[in-house]
């Protein structure tokens, strides 16, 4: 059947849907019910102003109605059959379907086109992790480093006879490649964080490209504080790409000027430097939550002599809903992040803060501080939404007293092999790495 | 066991390693810590085997493998190849070059032991 004919045909399907008459329908529109009749059944074309008073009488826009439209859609149809040949898509009924199912049909074909897409997008990354130059570079210089450390040391642990200038040569070496080997380990985990990958242009999710925004402004945004400056917020959030992303800056800026109004910038840097970062006590100075501090304190600017605060919130699945990072402690950008994380202690006990010095496996340490609450936005008698968030504050190089929980980033690309908690190889290990 | 060994290997750290391993097992083991100029470092030496990195300044380690076997002297030197690059495509290529041995970083040092004492006594 032709494209033209079926014209006629999504008339008289549509006004049967909507229950008209064909008398009705032509006295609506100003003909005959017997030329309409002729119409419908695909036996006099129809000129384009008697087109739009039909769409009119039938309430759908005259494209749904006329070849053009179509045209399109039953094109993206075929496509999509012709991607997918063994499903028996009937093919030669493909302008039957657009025509009577106009909807579902442009569903099924920009599902079809985001499939493309989405294809297309995993290609490239594939592409990229397994040509990128700087990750090649970066694992060969790694293995090689492994390979001297690995050498040296089992040459040292095992020639109880070695003479003291070789010994003193390999420790030394032990030492600067053993150097070498945290930053690059340092560095590859970064890049495989995917701090690199966002480069490509590759799918972005909207939390990224909200943190993406946040970052560009350094995390700052003391601007909530005046009228003027919240409006040029809203201005820059409106100017981020995808609606979702729109959909959540706009309710990060909104609560960080909930939580600016209670703790002015001024006021919050005075108190930290009266009684430092502990939540507890701030929120008692400013008769305010312990989660509007942990939220507060990483938009703070950074005092002469200070260091980042760096935040992960969690909802009660403990998928993380934002991430302000810190340098040295990597933050999983897919995935579920290390169970070991202080902020999962605390998700599973509201209303309890939960400190701790951790270490990271390139060596760096870190205070966190964790606490969790719970809220009940739909009253009582509502589904309890809980809220996890981890405050990251680093700690200088040197010896720490008391107890340190060694933890990573995610297991994916944790080196810790014997770690209790691991849910999976790390591709860092032979196991992982299919070796 | 006597025997000398031209190893090429920009990496100081692993490259004194294996001298001292092959040293202890009795072999003489000669440092070359760049692609340029190995050639002529194994004229020089007159080595019974070499070992070979394959990421090198200067020139990589299958163009050097390509020179020996072309090399009248040195065709029939027997060659092990040292790299962190393990990927099949390498592995064929040094193959086809005609190395005797290929390893892959990180490898164990009875293994780098082994292989030398196999290629240069049997």
């Amino acid at each position: 059947m032709a494209l033209q004919a079926l014209t006629g045909t999504r008339v008289r399907d549509r006004r049967l849907a909507l229950g008209l008459r064909q008398a009705d329908l032509a006295q609506t529109v100003g003909i005959s019910a017997s030329y309409l009749n002729l119409i419908e059944h695909n036996r006099r074309r129809i000129a384009p102003e008697l087109l739009t008073r039909l769409a009119l009488g039938l309430g759908v826009e005259a494209t749904a109605l006329e070849e053009g439209a179509g045209g399109a859609l039953v094109e993206a149809l075929r496509a999509a059959a012709a991607d997918f040949q063994g499903q028996g898509a009937e093919v030669e009924r493909v302008e039957d379907f657009a025509g009577r199912f106009p909807g579902w049909a442009g569903l099924l074909g920009a599902l079809h086109q985001r499939g493309r897409g989405l294809s297309r997008a995993v290609e490239a990354l594939n592409d990229r992790l397994g040509h990128d130059p700087l990750l090649s570079a970066a694992l060969h210089e790694l293995l090689s480093v492994v390979s001297s450390v690995r050498s040296t040391a089992a040459i040292l642990a095992e020639t109880p006879d070695i003479e003291p200038d070789w010994r003193e040569r390999f420790l030394r070496n032990l030492n600067t490649d053993s150097a070498r080997l945290a930053l690059q380990a340092e560095g590859l985990v970064a890049f495989l964080d995917g701090s690199e990958m966002q480069d490509a242009g590759a799918v972005v999710a909207p939390q990224e490209e909200v943190e993406a925004w946040l970052a560009a402004r350094g995390w700052r945004l003391g601007a909530v504080e005046t009228p003027d400056g919240l409006a040029l917020l809203q201005d820059e959030v409106a100017g981020l790409a995808s609606p979702s992303a729109r959909t959540l800056a706009g309710a990060f800026v909104a609560r960080a000027a909930q939580d600016a109004a209670v703790m002015p910038e001024a006021a919050l840097l005075a108190a930290l430097a009266q009684v430092g970062p502990d939540p507890a006590r701030l929120a008692q100075q400013f008769g305010c939550g312990l989660m509007q501090v942990f939220r507060r304190l990483p938009l703070m600017p950074i005092p002469e002599g200070g260091q980042e605060i760096g935040l992960v919130l969690c909802d009660a699945s403990g998928t993380m809903t934002q991430q302000k990072p810190v340098a040295g402690f990597a933050l999983p950008r897919f995935g579920a992040a290390c169970p070991l994380w202080p902020l999962f202690t605390a998700l599973s006990r509201p209303m309890t803060p939960v400190e701790a010095t951790v270490e990271t496996p390139t060596n760096r340490r870190f205070r966190v501080l964790a606490y969790a609450e719970a809220r009940y936005p739909e009253g009582f008698s509502g589904p309890e939404l809980r809220e996890a968030a981890m405050l990251i504050l680093p700690l200088p190089a040197g010896p720490q007293s008391g107890a340190v929980i060694k933890l990573g980033s995610t297991c994916r690309i944790c080196p810790r092999v014997a770690c209790a908690a691991r849910r999976e190889p790390s591709i860092l290990t032979a196991e992982g790495a299919g070796v | 066991m006597g025997g000398r060994v031209l190893l090429i290997e920009d990496e100081t750290s692993i490259a004194e390693a294996i001298r001292f391993l092959l040293g202890r097992d009795g072999w003489e083991v000669v440092v070359h810590g760049q692609g340029t100029g190995a050639m002529e470092r194994l004229a020089e030496v007159r080595a019974d085997l070499v070992i070979l990195d394959v990421m090198l300044p200067g020139r990589s380690g299958f163009e050097i493998l390509a020179d020996i076997r072309a090399g009248e002297a040195t065709a029939t030197i027997p060659v092990i190849m040292l790299t962190a690059k393990g990927q099949g495509a390498d592995r064929a290529a040094a193959e086809k070059a005609g190395v005797s041995l290929f390893m892959t970083k990180p490898f164990a040092n009875a293994e780098i032991r082994a292989a030398v004492r196999d290629l240069l006594v049997g």
